[in-house]
């Protein structure tokens, strides 16, 4: 397997990949069952300026294993990638989106690979989502030339534009205007197809993000403007960055959508509503609540801005994976043994 | 050294010819002549041609459409192309900067007006991190074929904030191109190479010379011309000293040349064209031939075009100098508004001829 083909000075690299790569050979087989199913969200939409979507999700039961299994290869990409920081095998930045995965899936199974997607720094598993491969990611991490940017870009500088992720950038709040710009070509080339812009809740006070949205809503862009709000810009709680944390209002007249962020079905619900309504009516912002295990970065321990105990918290409340795990085993799609067997491939 | 007028020199030297426009001479290094035509109609004609020859160019900034452009530079494109290709923006730089930069990761081919390029300080990120350094980071995947353009450098009375040059701003940036147009030819020539080349350009105009004239021949005017970036121009062949310069100083170079020559020395005066890359090869050898090298920019002195081109020098041909590097720029002081202290503020063929060049002089006869 090209993995092993990594010539990298310590086995720890090499211990981490090498299971990674028996996964892919040895994974369960999928089902392919695709007899429609309707899950309610966990929470009801709230909406601003406009009609929120219904709460019955549809959905399949390929779609919910395929959330797992996907979910479940991004958590542990991330673990791994914490492991190779600290054995020093990657470098400088290194932002990791564990408890975030369900936005990244949910986006997904709302669009299709002809939309676009630009996020910030905190983009393995988006670039993953977008079709990304594990190799791609683990050579970028470790500025190897079969990396995504072939070694030239890090953590922070994945792209992958035949499949519509435009990056990966560094600078909080730039890749909003850049999305309202993918947004602004997607119609100048009459493509009927749209733009989703991430940013966090620390980008949200940006004023570029207000400039760009005017634009956007002056000129009917297919822009959607994502908010993932972790609820914490760095080592700052949202409620000491912003006067009115209530982000998806934030736009005034640009309709919005509160989103459970550790919900994949209701992530995916809230993307293909957005869609629909870009296409029409142009931008929309969407705020998924959601939150991060890991601190800022690799640098930051997370800890002594918020207690282990909402940390741990969440974890056992909203795990993004445990409640599609639940969802499985309610609607008798696998059983709990094999779905731990499949966890344990995975995790190996 | 610096520009500034010194009273003595000034009193013993006849006539102050001190002026911040050139004049207009449309003798010399022209082939034969063919039509007058403003700098300001050849940008026009570029962007026309341009938008007309490729679908995916579109023009976006303060004023380009319905008001025609705040200096007429994009008269009559709104009516041609539509709104949909002529787009007037709101005054949010670091919006509508991202916004086409934006555009062209996805493909098209943006022209983003900066009004002035003093404004294009609230959207330097874009310009360097989302445009400059996207292809190389993504390793080819994202390219940006977008132009950023605008007038730059002092114009008239218009104070500190409204004067600044960006030339050495931009030209330090790998990834970005930076080229500055003197004539007509140059403008034409230069926007529709900017326009078509794959990777973020920075063109920085000047207000002082769109309403110059130059001649251009039928060969400019057609619409395939197009001007090589990274090549220098040579508008005076001399072989005393080497004077270098871009935009609107080149026009006062050549007049200082004119005055050298009645002097008896034979000035070579080179269009830059392109900051960034810049022409190493013109330069030096242009200095082979003539020993000396004065560096004229009407930018703030240090860390300037001047400086760097001093460095290139200096690396490449210092066996071939006869005298030190002599470097014009303007004060290095915020510009100052009162008529009197701007002229003091940039560079004026008066004393570029008194405090260098006849320096120059002196140092060839003694040596």
């Amino acid at each position: 397997m090209a993995l092993s083909k990594l010539s990298s000075p310590s086995s720890l690299s090499t211990n981490i990949l090498k299971p990674l790569t028996n996964s892919f050979l040895l994974h369960r087989p999928i089902s392919t069952d695709t007899t429609p199913l309707t899950i309610e969200t966990s929470v009801p939409f709230t909406s601003h300026q406009c009609e929120a979507p219904s709460r019955s999700v549809e959905t399949t039961p390929k779609e919910l294993l395929s959330f797992f299994r996907q979910m479940a290869t991004m958590r542990r990409m991330e673990i791994a990638a914490d492991s190779l920081y600290k054995a020093k095998l990657v470098r400088g930045f290194c932002h990791l989106y564990d408890g975030q995965e369900a936005v990244a899936i949910g986006m997904e199974a709302g669009i299709t690979k002809k939309d676009s997607i630009i996020t910030a720094y905190r983009d393995h598993c988006t670039f993953l989502g977008r079709g990304g491969t594990l190799l791609e990611v683990f050579s970028e991490l470790m500025g190897r030339k079969d990396g995504c940017s072939h070694g030239k870009g890090g953590s922070m500088h994945f792209y992958k534009k035949d499949s519509g992720f435009y990056g990966g950038h560094g600078i909080v709040g730039a890749q909003i205007p850049l999305g309202c710009g993918l947004a602004f070509a997607q119609k100048y080339s009459k493509d009927e197809t749209v733009t989703f812009a991430l940013y966090g809740d620390g980008a949200a006070n940006q004023g570029q993000l207000f400039e760009a949205l005017n634009i956007a809503a002056l000129w009917d862009l297919p822009a959607i403007l994502v908010c993932e709000n972790n609820h914490y810009g760095m080592g700052t709680a949202e409620w000491r960055a912003a006067k009115s944390p209530s982000y998806y209002k934030r736009g005034d007249y640009v309709p919005g959508l509160k989103v459970d962020g550790m919900d994949a079905l209701a992530v995916k619900q809230a993307c293909k509503f957005a869609k629909e309504h870009a296409l029409k009516n142009g931008p929309m912002i969407l705020e998924m609540d959601t939150y991060r295990y890991h601190g800022h970065s690799m640098s930051d321990p997370g800890s002594t801005y918020r207690t282990r105990d909402e940390i741990s918290g969440v974890r056992q409340e909203r795990d993004p994976i445990e409640r599609i795990r639940k969802l499985i085993l309610a609607h008798d799609l696998a059983t709990e043994k094999e779905l731990k067997v499949f966890i344990q491939l995975v995790y190996a | 050294m610096w520009g500034i007028i010194r009273q003595k020199v000034a009193a013993g030297g006849g006539s102050p010819v001190a002026r911040i426009r050139p004049v207009v001479s449309n003798l010399r290094n022209y082939s034969s002549a063919v039509k007058q035509m403003m700098v300001r109609e050849a940008l026009n004609s570029a962007l026309d041609e341009e938008m007309s020859a490729d679908p995916k160019v579109f023009l976006m900034g303060e004023e380009v459409g319905e008001y025609q452009g705040a200096y007429k530079i994009s008269k009559g494109l709104l009516e041609k192309y539509g709104p949909e290709r002529v787009l007037d923006t709101p005054i949010t730089e670091a919006g509508f900067t991202g916004i086409g930069v934006g555009a062209a990761y996805y493909g098209l081919k943006p022209v983003v007006e900066f009004m002035t390029f003093n404004f294009s300080m609230q959207a330097i990120d874009h310009i360097i991190n989302s445009a400059a350094k996207s292809n190389y980071m993504s390793s080819g995947q994202i390219s940006v074929p977008i132009v950023f353009r605008g007038p730059n450098g002092a114009a008239a009375g218009v104070g500190a904030q409204h004067s600044h040059c960006y030339a050495a701003w931009y030209a330090s940036v790998p990834g970005l191109k930076v080229l500055s147009p003197y004539s007509s030819e140059d403008a034409r020539g230069l926007l529709k190479a900017a326009i078509r080349d794959p990777d973020p350009v920075v063109f920085l105009e000047n207000e002082l010379l769109y309403g110059e004239s130059f001649p251009v021949s039928a060969e400019v005017l057609d619409s395939s011309f197009c001007l090589p970036i990274g090549k220098a121009k040579i508008e005076r062949e001399g072989k005393d000293v080497t004077i270098t310069a871009f935009s609107k100083i080149v026009g006062l170079s050549l007049k200082a040349a004119e005055i050298l020559a009645k002097e008896g020395i034979s000035a070579e005066v080179i269009n830059l064209r392109s900051i960034r890359p810049l022409d190493r090869s013109t330069i030096n050898a242009s200095v082979r031939k003539t020993n000396r090298l004065v560096t004229v920019e009407e930018g703030f002195p240090q860390h300037g075009v001047g400086a760097e081109i001093c460095a290139s020098v200096i690396e490449e041909s210092f066996g071939y100098l006869d005298a030190p590097v002599e470097r014009i720029a303007g004060a290095d002081v915020p510009m100052p508004y009162a008529a009197n202290l701007e002229r003091m503020a940039v560079p004026q063929v008066l004393c570029f001829l008194y405090d260098s060049s006849i320096d120059g002089c002196y140092k060839f006869l003694v040596y």
